[in-house]
């Protein structure tokens, strides 16, 4: 079974990272596996976990007083979680649930934010890669605000 | 006057066409099939001896509800044995209504084929990347077919499908089919989801990791709202697939549909005659110019 330091150097969001950093990382991390419909972190919970998912499907939700929970997006392999870890007040601000048996990476935060704080070159790349990714969901987000499939688009 | 201006069109164009593009041809609807509240997909038959020419993959008719008007319409399949033809239309205006609202029996216009296809042929032996978004499949689904009956002349095939939410999905027995085809890989994702939908969630560029395919060795193939091919260039483009093996289908208004009319205008290009399929590199300049 590969060690999570093999799973972060394969992974696209620590590419050309130097391993010092990525071996600083891997030290906060842990295999964790959910079950099909287990939570892994709910809206207002504090934000005490990033994930890397290794196989399985996530759905970022929000829970809807009469329409129940509704799904935002899907993650899926390879796919992060949990950014709020490293954004104050560090509170997740959506629920994330496991759609099938998940397996992750589960780095506690905590551990992660410390060795940002002692090393700002790692807590830099972490949050200029995050801030990537970020990026990225919140233009999808917008498009999908866009309504593009609407009749009258 | 006006018989002299009609002999003089049969002239003009009987060399080109084997019928007076300007002309309709009497067709009858022979199937239809409620794909969902506002889309329909109909099957049609010539009502007579004339016929339009066969289709190819991407190229559209100018279908006509007498007495209301006429609007261009994609082939969405190929199936069919010549003549029969089969359009999917979503009514989303008086012309479009009539059209949809049509009957099994019921008499349409038909004026083509117009425009140019699909290259299908040029993704032999190669990748290939399918993204449709909402109706943007219709346009697409001959090249699947074209590719299922050939599958072993094409490397990996992906067919990424955005649409709005699960209540608008397109083609079910289609996606029904696409979902267990092991020689396709098949992803579908929904802008919106409702409760009890298990399948992804968020935008159809984001179906592109997904894919299996090696960038230099792809073609592309793009339908949907023009946002949505303009961000699905975008992420081929940011996934290295080379602009030129990317090809998009453009829509805008058109009334002739060989180039004569001007309302489908689009910088030099007209959509009608020069697409609707382009290469992307033919028309990335205009996609940006607002309110071209």
């Amino acid at each position: 079974m590969k060690e999570i330091i093999d799973l972060l150097k394969e992974h696209d969001f620590f590419k050309e990272m130097p391993p010092k950093l990525v071996d600083d990382i891997a030290e906060c991390g842990e295999k964790k596996s959910y079950k099909s419909g287990e939570n892994l972190d709910r809206e207002g919970d504090p934000a005490d976990y990033m994930y890397i998912i290794r196989s399985g499907r996530i759905a970022v939700q929000l829970h809807h007083p009469t329409k129940g929970d509704l799904t935002i997006m899907t993650l899926n392999s390879g796919d992060l979680a949990g950014f709020s870890w490293i954004i104050p007040p560090y509170r997740m601000q959506f629920d994330l649930k496991a759609l099938e048996k998940t397996s992750v990476i589960e780095f506690d935060a905590k551990c992660l934010r410390d060795k940002c704080e002692k090393d700002y070159h790692l807590g830099y790349l972490l949050m200029q890669r995050s801030a990537a990714e970020m990026e990225k969901r919140l233009h999808s987000t917008r498009i999908q605000l866009l309504d593009v499939y609407g009749t009258t688009n | 006057m006006f018989t002299e201006l009609q002999t003089d069109l049969s002239q003009l164009t009987e060399n080109n066409h084997s019928q007076n593009s300007w002309t309709p041809v009497l067709y009858k609807i022979v199937n239809k099939q409620i794909e969902n509240d506002d889309l329909a997909t109909l099957w049609m038959e010539p009502d007579g001896d004339l016929a339009i020419d066969p289709l190819q993959p991407g190229q559209f008719n100018m279908l006509y509800a007498y007495g209301v008007g006429e609007i261009p319409i994609s082939v969405s399949s190929l199936l069919s044995p010549y003549p029969q033809i089969s359009h999917t239309v979503q009514s989303v205006g008086a012309v479009s209504d009539a059209i949809f609202k049509l009957k099994v029996g019921d008499q349409i216009g038909v004026r083509g084929p117009f425009g140019t296809a699909w290259p299908v042929e040029e993704a032999k032996y190669k990748d290939v990347i399918i993204m449709a978004g909402g109706v943007g499949f219709a346009p697409l689904r001959p090249i699947i077919e074209a590719i299922a009956e050939q599958r072993d002349d094409y490397g990996e095939v992906n067919f990424l499908y955005g649409t709005r939410d699960p209540g608008s999905i397109l083609f079910h027995q289609d996606v029904i089919s696409l979902q267990s085809d092991q020689s396709i890989n098949f992803q579908i994702t929904v802008d919106h989801s409702f409760m009890n939908w298990r399948g992804n969630v968020g935008v159809v560029t984001t179906l592109i990791e997904k894919a299996e395919f090696d960038p230099k060795n792809t073609i592309a193939y793009v339908c949907g709202p023009e946002i949505m091919m303009r961000y699905g260039a975008y992420a081929l483009l940011d996934a290295e697939i080379p602009g030129s093996n990317i090809y998009v289908s453009m829509e805008r208004n058109m009334k002739c549909a060989i180039g004569h009319c001007g309302h489908c205008q689009y910088g030099p290009l007209f959509i009608c005659k020069d697409g609707p399929v382009f290469p992307y590199p033919a028309i990335k300049d205009y996609l940006n110019i607002r309110e071209l």
